[in-house]
């Protein structure tokens, strides 16, 4: 199997107020190059510190995370893994630097030294490629906040990375954004075959992944594929998340006698599922 | 209301002065500032004032725009009129205590008083003309010179500043509105009370706002740190500025009235 990033016992420690913390403890994961990988996790789960351990943005204390081959901690590389594993915030206001959407997506590429005519290009692919490109003399502050954050994915994508990991992306944008970023990342992985790691809270995002992993207090408690994931609602409220609405109403359902499966995720299946039940009710 | 404010004063004509390169623009503007102050007679003076406002008819950028620049000097104007007309030679006009008015003084007057309107107005020009981000790619090609002398990182830093900081003065102005409103809903009297008490009034909108911006500070730097930045050294852009003809004839132009300007200067 080809993976594209290895996490290998790593144990990351802060100070805060003289006591140490550890946001993730003797964490391992590997990713498989190409797919889609959801980590769940409530607040504090140590997500977000994974996200910034994976492109070398915080070192391990312990353990080491392998990008490709080159590990985070060599001096010599920091520049091609951050090319290679690109990042999305949760904020796109913050991470916008230029005022206009064409020379912000150029930053990435101008700091790697691209010839100007090939940024030129890029930019334009990566805009296309987010559905912005009719945008490109905009000023981002004239967007909406779905939008600005398909222009941070942009700026990301003009890098040519292997991987994207999005920490968060949607936490801060309204349900008509929620969904455009959504399937921004399902078409750039699909078609750019584009390693995507996705962190949230948000259940429903990760319905067409090709991998869920919970999260909680710095450790893995679950791994596999969404559907099992989401079927298990009581490991899933153990932790703190919220189950999709359908599921939690298949579980109510089961729970009340009905035979229903609990491991579906779209509203057209929960709705077949409960059809199927009643009849099985009739006869 | 707030939101729409931004900053520098661009207005979009597509005219030829809009076209001309940002860098010949402001070389341009400071020979023509140098100009108006060499023009030492009233017909040199009112020439460059016919040059200035050819720029202006042909910049397409209606002239209320131009005049409402002025308006904003105005005080400054009257200050430099007055003053003038009590310093001139000649025969008085009126005379009161110890000052006069004399033909001298109200020349004088006059010509100081259109030497400021023109600075005003062409500097106006460029501004309405260019668009921040062009003058910012401009002021850092201007200066790339330092770099002889040790300076790369400066003129880098520099640049990269403006950038920045015309990125988030809309953000930070609609913040502060958020906040403001906030600290209303909380009873917050901002617009009542003695001097003292509405300055005081401020700091509870000044105190976040500060604290946010450190926040965005922080986070701006690691998203730029992710999109591999790592300074001025190594980065290509992918805007490059090109001279074009336009730029050769308008420079010829702007040579060939400051050339008048001498002439008027010597002949008059």
């Amino acid at each position: 199997m080809d993976n594209i990033i290895e996490v290998k016992n790593v144990t990351y420690e802060y100070v805060d107020d003289n006591l140490t913390h550890s946001a993730v403890k003797d964490f391992s994961l590997a990713v498989e190059r190409g797919s889609f990988t959801v980590i769940l996790g409530h607040n504090g789960s140590g997500k977000s510190t994974l996200a910034k351990l994976i492109n070398g943005l915080y070192k391990p204390t312990k353990g080491d995370v392998i990008v490709d081959g080159m590990n985070t901690k060599d001096e010599l590389y920091e520049t091609e893994i951050k090319r290679r594993v690109g990042m999305v915030f949760q904020n796109p206001d913050n991470q916008l630097i230029a005022s206009i959407v064409e020379e912000d997506v150029a930053f990435g590429p101008e700091n790697l030294g691209i010839e100007p005519d090939e940024i030129r290009k890029r930019v334009d692919e990566s805009l296309k490629a987010v559905d912005m490109y009719e945008f490109v003399k905009s000023t981002p502050h004239h967007l909406s906040g779905g939008q600005k954050q398909r222009i941070a994915i942009a700026g990301i994508i003009a890098m040519q990375p292997d991987c994207i990991v999005l920490d968060e992306p949607t936490a801060m944008l309204d349900p008509k954004g929620r969904k455009e970023i959504i399937n921004t990342i399902l078409k750039l992985n699909r078609e750019k075959n584009i390693t995507v790691i996705l962190i949230t809270h948000y259940m429903e995002e990760a319905e067409n992944a090709d991998r869920v992993v919970v999260m909680n207090d710095g450790a893995i408690i679950a791994d596999s594929t969404p559907k099992r994931i989401f079927s298990d609602v009581e490991m899933l409220k153990s932790v703190g998340l919220d189950v999709p609405q359908t599921t939690e109403l298949l579980y109510s359902l089961k729970k009340n006698g009905f035979d229903v499966s609990t491991d579906v995720i779209s509203i057209k299946e929960a709705a077949d599922a409960i059809e199927k039940a009643l009849h099985l009710e009739e006869k | 209301m707030l939101k729409d404010i931004t900053f520098g004063q661009y207005y979009e004509s597509g005219s030829v002065i809009h076209r001309i390169d940002a860098r010949v623009k402001i070389l341009l503007l400071i020979l023509i500032i140098v100009f108006i102050f060499i023009s030492s007679n009233l017909f040199s003076i009112l020439f460059s004032a016919l040059g200035i406002f050819t720029i202006i008819l042909v910049s397409g950028v209606p002239f209320s725009l131009y005049a409402k620049n002025l308006k904003a000097i105005l005080p400054i104007l009257l200050i430099t009129f007055v003053i003038n007309l009590f310093y001139g030679e000649g025969e008085a006009l009126i005379s009161f205590w110890k000052l006069s008015i004399t033909t001298g003084g109200l020349y004088r007057a006059f010509y100081m008083s259109l030497r400021i309107a023109l600075l005003i107005f062409i500097s106006s020009a460029l501004t309405y003309t260019t668009t921040p981000n062009d003058l910012t790619y401009a002021i850092e090609k201007l200066l790339s010179p330092l770099k002889y002398v040790g300076l790369q990182n400066a003129v880098h830093t520099l640049a990269m500043m403006m950038t920045i900081v015309l990125r988030f003065i809309p953000i930070l102005v609609e913040e502060t509105q958020k906040i403001m409103n906030a600290q209303k809903a909380r009873g917050a009297d901002l617009e009542n009370g003695s001097l003292m008490r509405r300055i005081k009034a401020l700091i509870p909108i000044l105190i976040p706002l500060l604290i946010s911006s450190i926040r965005h500070a922080y986070e701006l730097a690691e998203a730029m740190e992710c999109r591999c930045y790592t300074g001025g050294e190594g980065r290509t852009r992918m805007k490059q500025m090109r001279l074009t003809k336009i730029d050769f004839y308008s420079s010829c132009f702007a040579v060939l009235g400051c050339l008048i300007v001498i002439l008027l200067n010597i002949i008059f």
